[in-house]
């Protein structure tokens, strides 16, 4: 593998925002998410979950609810606006006045014309879904209190409404209130305190399913009006449910970060009626609230407080017995998908994107050697060189550092591009705007190596540069002549400044020649995204790893998959490599060693040796620690292409800096933990 | 052979009673526990054993009742027989030879005239797989039946009962097997698996323990090692199966349970807490805590009233209404081992050892009941694992019975010794043991032997321990002061700085012999003197004991190089020495008999002999495998009269011992057993109420009221008796004191106030029931104690052989008779 000295960075305390909302789309199977600090993120379900999409918050939006109609998104938050989405230039499209206080729930019908808020002054208000805009359509009978839930029946005649103590349900071409169930208060010193129905479902058979702040899960005749069942699931809050689409189970979130799951059972195996809704399973892969859930055709995808998302797999809607496959079926995303760290190769810096401002630092040095293992004395700790807030309300959605570390870029939603030049000799040189505020906004930014241009991707069809930082020079956009309707999410260029690759999410690669400034070739189309991709500095050659941990590289000069590549589909991936559930996030290479290439995802780093031979499925993958057992002479029968290294977790990047040491950019789960606020006091055996 | 037909060794007493799950009859009026080698049958409401249900004569591996006759019972064993009872009165009905040896049972209303064991694999003899077969069991008039049509349901289920279970209305058995859960649907002769993962990663042991079927909609209950149950449902499907997960327990679910309704779930484990979940509202649960020791099996009556748990201390408890611990049936209690030996109470006659940790126990076993638990060790005991607690190492009796010598001993790893000696008084008044004298470390290093002296004149206690010392412990008196004795240590002895292992005292207590290691030593308690030493090289001395009766003068020893030898001590010389490995020698305290158990080959022999003849009066090769470490002899309440040589020895006492396993083993004459079965033929049983000494004594009694009111002519009834008598009473003490005649006259009148007036028609029926009229003299008896002529009133049967004939006694009765009438008129006038 080779002795690299380590630059162990934990100075970048990025902390993720909890989970508020979410909302699946079951037609494009995607999974839009929203969290507290008005982001939102849109993940591919057919993709292994690969966060496709990120639209980056701002302060003055909160986001309560989400809601799918047909492709489109809308969401509604405590400012009182609904808010619809451009997925294609990744930004609200437009927002409207509710006139209704704070909203608290928004939701579609099925049929998807009509859209229905709750708000704070009580009142349920319709919304006509037109082809381009929504419009206000009518109110129903206004309510004492608040409106905290809403849920649509599918034949979208009624509405039911979950209010503080009580569940309303509404008949919606009248628009009167039909029914008025009462949810029973807490006991003990909860009595007083007013029960708020945090989640409601509405199912086809007029069954009213509630989940309330006394941590019942009560089922309801929405006919009659009357109580069929009651499940006391927790003593604290029952904060969200989720029905199947089949209707045969609900979920329930609590804020014990449990979820529960309900099925729609007989109690005899041989005749069918008289089914009745009993609880089955609990999963607990939360230490906090778990308020947004969703339960979708073959898993229940949960997130809350503790800002990571977990998608739980139904085991039993499977072929083939994943069990046996010997990993843990669950899966946890922690982390975006995406670079937050951008590093200059050449002088050592290492900028940190935060959604409020962007940091820079210099990295530590020391000049004394040691055996493998051993932590080095520093001779220069770590320095924070600059702390650059950002200007407005929209948070910083990309930023880039050129890796001569002189040049720094960062942009936000609202179309402002901020370049500065931060020269080695005054590094707290105030910004300097060097850019005109374009007409455009960016989502990526990327700074060549060569420091003479500045990429960005603008609208989803072009890609703008600007060269030599100046907006007198020559400032080019390449426009792309098909008609692109995604984003771009991923760029690279090459060493020597003349290629620029640039992936979205529809899965193409476009390779543009910089110096003719003109489109030079398409990648063939693989049908999972690429999640991380790298042009070699001396060949040339392009690597590509997909979401599907897919690895290709691709020769731009001779347009063509390398030999290398085609050996490696030949052969097949191992399994082991095929079954790590965290995409490859970033790709870099080792300038000493032309046949390295160094891979990084969450858990491990990778470097892979292309002069080594590919493992075979029944190599051991993992055998580093078998490699230190062997001898000399045994060792070169044994070593194989991917070697891989564990010794660090939770990794947000990994690079090799120019003096051949790594930097190695870790973010303790524990960390974040310890600074999320204290969960719910539970009784724990043995304390 | 003849000997092995006439000497048989059984478990009588002390037998597991927790092996299975019990059985509570329809009327919950009985409990049935399989018992070693027979059923036991036990009354729910006053606890007593009223019958056993004898025949097995293998280990009894469960009880179901007859699920087409509510008073029959089915009982399979490892003998590879089931046999259906008539429970009520203890008649072996049928008996079905399977051929294999059954494990458990299962029956269900469903399956009628089949039940399902669990048998081996027939190709997997050796190895420990097992089966589940339906059996059915042929129609015939025999009493025997051969019933080998096995058809197999279920492959490699688990032999523990408890890991299968009938589905609502016998649609279904499920059964359990490490991760695995079958179910087979009889219908559709289908089974469906599910397994789960062994979960090591997150320390969760998911491994099956037990199983319990919902009576009235398909829910299976499975508990599981990490103390999880697990309730599952669609299981007619392979993929979409689901269950929930209800979690209290911390250790493993031992059992579970279902109410016959299915509206709870009962649960237990080591925590000894009954747990009382609500079917759909799994979040309520109710708890019956202190139950004492780990449940390891729950019964519920089929009516759902009574609850019955089995502890791992060999105990039943039996619980009303869901809250209220009604009975206790305790057995004998098998700790984690016994360290005192067997020894007899002299004044029980109950046998006694370690019961619960740091209590000793009193085992009647001619009641098979425990009697009490004498807490010695008088602290806290902590239920958790690897800490170390007192624990009652020896225990020893004087020859009366009055002081009970006990030592306690605690000891940590790595820090010294902490060793209690304690003696306790026997307390009249209150019937149990006081304790009165505290020794803290009456020796420096744990103690090996303890006894006390025989002699009557003096009880003096000996120790022995490992730190080379033997001390003498007297009560002092003090008879000045009102304080009562206690006990102080009299002399310290040793021997060369050798350690002494074992001592024993002579039968009069006129010598006491300390073994020191290779070297015997005989000292006189009266002075301690040193008498002689006995040596014979080779080996350390690891028992000593003193001959009894004609033989007292013999001293026996045995080494631990395979030698038993026998000195005399008139001459000190050897009289002679064998080379025999025996692992423990006991004297029978009755007679001259000395029974020597020998470890050889990995099984135990047993000889019996008098010291002073060479031949052993009777021996058992390969008694039972493993060393026998503890028996003993206890006296017989009655002697049998036995004339045969070989069984001659077990004519006044019998000799109990413990084999490696735990269990209790005795030897039975076959004169005993034919006695046995003559008494139980004698025993009329009522149904009304569960048969206990004392209701017979009660029960009879009433009956011949009943009877005697019946037969009544005269209507001065024997009731009418006794106000009459008060009002005389009341009027001798009312009348004032000068009015009243002297002392020496009213005392007769008052005597004869008291006295009993019987009817000349009554007379008749009082000869044929002599019985009847003991009882009454009795109850006159106690009227008032005070008066002592009462024996003198008694029938003459009482004194054995008739001193009156018929005609005098007529005569007597008639002269009471016309006294009492005398007085009456007197008294009315």
């Amino acid at each position: 593998m080779g002795e690299f000295k380590v630059h162990r960075v934990r100075f970048f305390d990025y902390m993720p925002t909890a989970i508020r909302a979410m909302a699946f789309n079951a037609h494009t199977e995607r999974l839009a998410l929203a969290r507290m600090d008005g982001s939102v993120e849109i993940f591919n379900f057919t993709d292994h979950y690969f966060q496709e999409k990120v639209i980056p918050g701002k302060d003055s939006r909160s986001i309560e609810s989400l809601c799918w109609v047909g492709g489109r998104l809308f969401s509604a938050g405590l400012n009182g606006e609904i808010a619809e989405y451009d997925l294609e230039n990744l930004r609200p499209k437009y927002s409207l006045e509710a006139y209704g206080g704070p909203i608290w729930t928004i939701i579609s019908n099925t049929q998807g014309t009509q859209l229905a808020i709750g708000c704070e002054d009580g009142t349920v208000k319709l919304f006509e879904v037109l082809e381009e805009h929504i419009q206000f359509e009518r109110n129903l009978d206004r309510q004492k209190g608040r409106i905290i839930s809403l849920s649509w029946h599918p034949s979208g005649t009624h509405i039911a409404a979950g209010m503080m103590d009580m569940i309303r349900v509404f008949d919606v071409p009248t628009g009167h209130a039909v029914q008025r169930l009462l949810v029973d208060r807490g006991f003990g010193g909860s009595k007083s305190r007013e029960t708020v129905v945090w989640s409601v479902a509405f199912l086809s058979d007029h069954t009213v399913v509630s989940g309330d702040s006394a941590g019942k899960v009560q089922v309801w005749d929405g006919h009659t009006g009357t109580l069929v069942k009651t499940h006391l699931v927790t003593k604290w809050d029952v904060l969200a449910l989720s029905v199947s689409k089949d209707e045969s189970s609900v979920v329930a979130g609590t804020s014990e970060g449990t979820v529960i799951q309900f099925q729609f059972i007989a109690p005899t195996l041989h005749q069918q009626q008289d089914k009745e809704w009993v609880r089955t399973r609990t999963f607990k892969n939360h230490t906090h609230d778990v308020r947004a859930l969703a339960e979708i055709e073959t898993a229940i995808v949960s997130g809350g407080m503790d800002t990571h998302l977990v998608v739980r797999p139904l085991l039993e809607k499977f072929d083939e017995n994943i069990e046996m496959a010997g990993f843990d079926p669950v899966l946890l995303l922690f982390f975006p998908q995406r670079n937050l760290v951008s590093c200059a190769k050449k002088a050592g810096l290492l900028l940190f994107q935060f959604p409020g401002q962007l940091e820079l630092w210099r990295l530590g040095d020391s000049d004394e050697h040691g055996k493998p293992g051993d932590r080095l004395p520093l001779k220069r700790k770590p320095e924070k060189l600059l702390l650059l807030k950002r200007k407005g309300e929209d948070h910083i959605c990309c930023s880039a550092l050129s890796s001569c570390g002189g040049w720094l870029a960062y942009s936000t939603v609202s179309s402002v591009l901020y370049t500065l030049h931060t020269s080695s000799a005054s590094p707290r040189t105030p910004p300097r705007c060097l850019l005109p505020p374009a007409n455009h906004q960016s989502s990526l930014l990327l700074l060549p190596s060569l420091s003479a241009s500045m990429c960005t991707p603008s609208s989803p069809s072009q890609v703008s540069g600007s060269s030599n930082m100046s907006p007198q020079l020559g400032c080019s956009s390449l426009e792309n002549h098909r008609f692109l309707l995604q984003p771009i999410h991923l760029m690279t260029t090459s060493g020597d400044g003349k290629w620029l690759a640039a992936a979205n999410s529809d899965c193409e690669i476009h390779v543009y020649n910089l110096q003719k400034l003109k489109l030079h070739c398409i990648v063939p189309v693989y049908g999972s995204c690429p999640s991380a991709m790298g042009i070699h500095p001396t060949t040339n050659n392009m690597t590509v790893v997909h979401a599907d941990q897919q690895l290709f590289e691709y020769s731009i000069v001779e347009k063509q998959y390398t030999d290398w590549s085609r050996k490696l589909q030949k052969q097949g991936l191992h399994n082991v490599w095929l079954d790590r559930d965290t995409p490859v996030t970033h790709v870099t290479f080792n300038s000493k060693n032309p046949n390295q290439v160094v891979l990084h995802d969450m858990h491990m780093f990778c470097i892979i040796d292309q002069s080594l031979p590919l493992p075979d499925q029944k190599t051991q993958f993992y055998n580093q620690m078998t490699l230190r057992s062997l001898s000399e002479q045994e060792r070169p029968s044994h070593l194989h292409a991917f070697k891989i290294c564990k010794t660090f977790q939770d990794l947000l990047c990994v690079s090799l800096l120019d003096d051949q040491s790594l930097v190695v950019v870790e973010r303790p789960l524990l960390a974040i933990t310890s600074q999320l606020p204290a969960p719910v006091r539970q009784k724990k055996f043995a304390t | 052979m003849v000997e092995h037909a006439e000497i048989r060794m059984v478990h009588r007493g002390g037998s597991k009673i927790n092996f299975r799950e019990p059985v509570i009859t329809n009327d919950s009026r009985f409990l049935l526990c399989a018992a070693g080698e027979s059923v036991n049958v036990y009354s729910t409401s006053t606890e007593e054993y009223v019958h056993d249900l004898q025949g097995h004569t293998g280990l009894v591996t469960g009880v179901v009742l007859n699920p087409s006759n509510h008073l029959q019972v089915y009982s399979c064993s490892a003998d590879g027989t089931v046999r259906l009872w008539d429970f009520t009165d203890a008649i072996l009905i049928k008996t079905f030879i399977i051929g294999y040896p059954i494990y458990s049972i299962y029956v269900s209303e469903k399956h009628g005239g089949v039940v399902f064991l669990v048998v081996p694999m027939a190709n997997y003899k050796s190895s420990e797989l097992f089966q589940l077969v339906a059996v059915h069991l042929p129609h015939s008039g025999d009493q025997e039946v051969e019933a080998r049509e096995l058809s197999a349901v279920l492959c490699d289920v688990s032999p523990h009962a408890g890991a299968a279970s009938f589905g609502r209305e016998g649609e279904y058995i499920a059964a359990v097997r490490g991760l695995q859960l079958e179910v087979f649907f009889f219908k559709k002769q289908k089974s469906y698996r599910f397994s789960l993962k062994s979960g090591k990663k997150k320390g969760a042991k998911n491994a099956f323990t037990c199983i319990s079927c919902h009576p009235k909609e398909d829910c299976i209950a499975t508990g599981h090692e990490d103390g999880k149950i697990r309730m599952w449902r669609n299981f007619n499907q392979k993929k979409e199966y689901t269950y929930s997960t209800l979690h209290w327990h911390h250790g493993a679910v031992n059992t579970l349970c279902f109410t016959p309704e299915g509206t709870n779930l009962l649960s237990g484990g080591i925590e000894s807490v009954l747990v009382h979940w609500h079917y759909t509202q799994e979040n309520q649960k109710d708890f019956l805590p202190r139950l004492g020791a780990a449940i390891t099996h729950i019964a519920v009556s089929p009516d759902g009233s009574l609850f019955s748990t089995s502890h791992s201390d060999n105990k039943i408890t039996i619980i009303q209404s869901c809250v209220k611990v009604s009975a206790v049936i305790q057995g004998l209690v098998k700790g984690d081992g016994v360290w005192t030996n067997l020894i007899i109470d002299p004044r029980s006659k109950a046998l006694v050892l370690n019961g619960k940790p740091g209590h000793l126990q009193f085992y009647s076993l001619h009641r098979d009941k425990q009697l009490y638990n004498l807490d010695i060790v008088q602290q806290e005991y902590i239920h958790e694992e690897g800490l170390d607690q007192f624990e009652v190492v020896k225990a020893a009796f004087d020859a009366r019975g009055d002081w009970l010598a006990t030592v306690e001993e605690r000891r940590k790893k790595g820090a010294e010794l902490e060793i209690n000696l304690k003696l306790w008084a026997y307390d009249e008044l209150t019937q149990s043991f006081v304790l009165n004298t505290t020794v803290t470390a009456p020796h420096e290093d744990q103690i090996t032997a303890m006894f006390f002296s025989p002699s009557p004149e003096t009880t003096m206690l000996v120790t022995t321990s490992l730190d080379g010392h033997f001390k003498a412990w007297l009560l002092a008196d003090h008879s000045d002061a009102n304080a009562e004795g206690f006990w102080a240590c009299d002399f310290v002895g040793g021997y060369h700085l050798l350690k002494p292992g074992c001592c024993s005292f002579s039968a009069d207590g006129s010598l006491l012999s300390v073994g020191f290691q290779e070297v015997v030593t005989v000292w006189s308690p009266a002075s301690w003197e040193l008498l002689t030493t006995l040596s014979q090289p080779p080996g350390a001395i690891r028992d000593l004991c003193f001959g009894r009766l004609s033989c007292s003068k013999y001293l026996l020893g045995a080494s631990t190089k395979n030698q038993l030898c026998c000195w005399n001590l008139l001459t000190c010389s050897l009289e002679w020495s064998t080379p025999m490995d025996v692992s423990l020698l006991q004297t029978d305290p009755l007679s001259e008999n000395m029974a020597a158990f020998c470890s050889q080959s990995g099984s135990s022999d047993l000889f019996v002999f008098k010291p002073s003849e060479p031949r052993p009066l009777y021996s058992q090769k390969a008694l039972c495998t493993g060393k026998v470490q503890h028996a003993v002899f206890a006296p017989r309440d009655q002697m049998l009269e036995s004339c045969e040589e070989r069984t001659q020895w077990l004519n006044r006492s019998q000799l109990y011992f413990f084999t490696q396993h735990m269990d209790l083993l005795t030897f039975s004459t076959k004169t005993e057993e034919d006695r046995l079965l003559a008494s139980s033929k004698q025993l009329m049983v009522d149904d009304s109420v569960a048969v206990t000494p004392f209701y017979l004594l009660l029960g009879k009694h009433r009956g011949q009221q009943l009877e005697k009111q019946e037969a009544l002519t005269n209507p001065m009834a024997e009731r009418t008796q006794l106000p009459q008598g008060s009002i005389a009473i009341k009027e001798l003490l009312h009348t004032p004191a000068h009015v009243l005649p002297s002392a020496s006259f009213l005392c007769a009148m008052f005597v004869r106030s008291l006295l009993i007036s019987s009817s000349s028609a009554r007379e008749e029926k009082e000869h044929e029931e002599g019985e009847m009229e003991r009882e009454e003299e009795d109850s006159e008896g106690e009227a008032d104690p005070r008066l002592g002529e009462s024996a003198a009133w008694g029938p003459p049967e009482e004194f054995g052989a008739p001193a009156l004939t018929k005609a005098q006694e007529r005569e007597l009765r008639k002269v009471k008779t016309f006294d009492h009438s005398w007085l009456s008129s007197l008294l009315d006038c």
